[in-house]
């Protein structure tokens, strides 16, 4: 094997200038698709993270329905206190959970006492939902940040509505709703701070205490709209999901009263995860390819330019299979440099982005995402694994052909 | 003893629906040790006939045996397998490899074909640069090499599997005057020394004048021998 290798390496530095050329390529590529699977990789985790951490948590569960009447906020479907005992009961069997928040939803008004509009209500034990949504303190923009911002009477206000009403920090506003037997109610709330929207510009999502809104809502018992879960390791959110839907939901199916859903079933972001890991696909197809044409190219030129040599080594009592294993060495060869520098040159780019960070916006909101990306031993090893053995597929008919030249026929070549 | 036993050889190929006749009925025995050549004109058939005897074709009818086997019956794998063991190839254009320094070329056979062991290859590559005087350029690639360099070099890798049968096929048509006497000479001293079977096909008067059996071909038979002191 030692001395194929070494005929091969000699053969490859025959033409120096090709295969360097078809090396560089093979390596471009690979660098190319590392990149973009470590970025994308790096865009899709922050975005996640960001989602997850700043309102939806890992997973909720909500009565059956819930979800898919979301937009009107329908306090009939809420989770009666059988049922939030029985969630309780499945999450402390779950060792992964870190923390859990019951939340209540509605839509309601908001006065200032000069003007009103819309908003729609989260009410939340603050400590519960704190640990739930670790980065909802930060934006805070003006105000308290500790949970005490959302103690009883008090009042987070979304931006948007904060500056269109003029509300700062301090004033006394008035939070109006219906309830699910059409009864309205009020109450005076002390805005304790101003939240920037975790999307964008656009939200008018405020948080009030839980149980402020028992008593707007004029609730007879506790009842919440969902219960939102965070996990210790995001990772294992499929597993926790599948594990949970099975206590809660049980055999019941369409029947059953309670609903699962991870974070991807309830964010729109989960599409464009897809599509980036499809785009991630489509770079990994476009590497293949690359990798197949060069190396062809190069090893039907090597068989090519040197039939008259296939031709002497076959007379002088090379056995058709050991001249096969030469030239599927001389791609392996090919392959494996291309690889290797594509590698060590994208491992090389990857720690420059870690080190001159890259940041970015998402969704117009002030908070700048720093991305660091990160490539996985897997992904390096796939992608090593996928280009040599594209390039043994790619020499595989050069190769036949050559050992299966009549050696009479090749000594006769011109 | 006969290194090579060849009974009513014929060799008919079609070339675009012609069947061209390229040998017709050659009988010949070759016995062990000897110095041989075929001569002829361009299209004689000689060339076809050392592609016989060298299993790198086989013929249309008739019998053929080759240092005691019948090589007629020989698939493309054993053709190859006894061709690296028992029959060495001198080219008229030498056809070293060109990545391969002269001493790795000569240790190719070796490598590849007989799969020897390290110690073994130094020892028969370094003995046989040495016997056709290419000792001290053994580290030269065949660019490096003049023409009667690049021959020496060509036969030692011939030898350097201890053939029974040595085939060379016009060795000297590609060397000046001067150099082909040399490998001429060179050839007939290894053949003495270790008593290899040589046979050329060619028409250089040099190789027929030091040949001890020459057999002429005319139209694909053989109308000639002549046993020369």
């Amino acid at each position: 094997m030692g001395n194929l290798v070494k005929i091969a390496v000699r053969n490859l530095l025959r033409y120096t200038r090709r295969s360097l050329l078809t090396v560089s390529l093979i390596a471009f590529g690979v660098v190319f698709v590392l990149i973009f699977v470590a970025m994308a990789g790096a865009f899709k985790e922050t975005i996640v993270a960001s989602i997850t951490d700043n309102y939806l948590g890992h997973l909720q569960i909500h009565r059956r329905g819930y979800v898919a009447s979301i937009e009107s906020l329908p306090l009939n479907l809420n989770l009666e206190p059988a049922q939030l005992a029985a969630i309780q009961k499945a999450l402390e069997s779950v060792p992964d959970v870190a923390g859990a928040s019951e939340r209540i939803k509605f839509n309601a008004m908001f006065s200032t006492f000069v003007e009103t509009t819309g908003m729609r209500v989260t009410a939340v034990d603050p400590d519960r939902e704190f640990a739930v949504s670790p980065k909802l303190p930060a934006r805070v923009l003006q105000g308290d940040r500790t949970p005490a911002a959302l103690a009883r009477g008090k009042i987070l206000v979304p931006e948007l509505l904060a500056r269109g009403m003029g509300t700062k920090v301090g004033d006394t506003v008035v939070v109006v709703a219906t309830n699910k037997d059409g009864s309205v109610n009020g109450k005076t709330l002390l805005v304790s701070g101003i939240l920037e929207s975790a999307t964008g510009p656009g939200g008018r999502d405020g948080y009030i205490h839980f149980e402020d809104a028992m008593e707007i809502l004029r609730m007879p018992g506790t009842e919440a709209t969902e219960v939102a879960i965070r996990l210790r390791d995001f990772d294992q959110v499929a597993r926790v999901g599948r594990a949970l839907r099975e206590r809660l939901e049980g055999g019941g199916g369409s029947r059953a009263a309670l609903e699962v859903h991870t974070w991807a079933q309830l964010s729109p972001f989960a599409t464009v995860a897809t599509l980036i890991d499809m785009m991630a696909l489509f770079m990994k197809l476009m590497l293949i390819a690359i990798v197949l044409i060069s190396v062809l190219n190069v090893m039907i030129m090597a068989v090519y330019e040197r039939v008259r040599e296939i031709g002497t080594i076959a007379a002088i009592g090379t056995l058709p299979r050991k001249i096969l294993s030469l030239f599927l060495v001389e791609g392996v060869m090919l392959g494996t440099a291309g690889a290797a520098a594509g590698v060590l040159a994208g491992a090389a780019i990857i720690l420059a982005l870690n080190v001159w960070k890259v940041s970015v916006a998402f969704g117009g909101a002030r908070q700048l995402f720093v991305l660091s990306p990160r490539i996985d031993l897997f992904e390096v090893v796939l992608a090593s694994v996928m280009v040599i053995a594209v390039s043994v597929v790619a020499s595989v008919q050069p190769a036949v052909r050559a050992s299966r030249m009549e050696p009479i026929d090749a000594l006769r070549h011109v | 003893m006969n290194v090579i036993r060849a009974g009513d050889l014929t060799k008919t190929y079609a070339t675009d629906g012609v069947e061209v006749h390229a040998l017709m009925g050659v009988s010949v025995d070759v016995e062990a040790g000897s110095f041989i050549a075929f001569v002829g004109p361009s299209g004689s058939g000689k060339t076809t006939l050392l592609n016989l005897l060298g299993c790198l074709d086989k013929p249309t009818s008739g019998r053929l045996e080759v240092a005691g086997s019948d090589v007629t019956r020989l698939d493309r794998r054993q053709a190859a397998a006894f061709r690296g063991a028992r029959i060495g190839f001198v080219f008229q254009s030498f056809n070293l490899i060109a990545v391969l320094t002269a001493f790795e070329n000569v240790e190719y056979p070796l490598v590849m074909v007989q799969d020897r062991p390290a110690i073994e290859r130094r020892r028969r590559v370094l003995e046989l640069l040495d016997a056709v005087g290419m000792a001290d350029q053994r580290d030269k690639r065949p660019e490096q090499l003049s023409g009667g360099q690049k021959q020496r070099v060509a036969i030692a890798r011939a030898l350097v599997t201890r053939p029974e049968l040595v085939l060379a096929d016009e060795p000297t048509a590609n060397l000046d005057g001067e150099t082909a006497y040399t490998i001429i000479a060179l050839m007939k001293k290894l053949r003495d020394e270790v008593g290899t079977t040589f046979v050329f096909a060619t028409h250089d008067t040099r190789i027929i004048g030091a040949a001890e059996i020459v057999y002429t071909v005319e139209d694909g038979r053989l109308t000639g021998r002549q046993e020369l002191p």
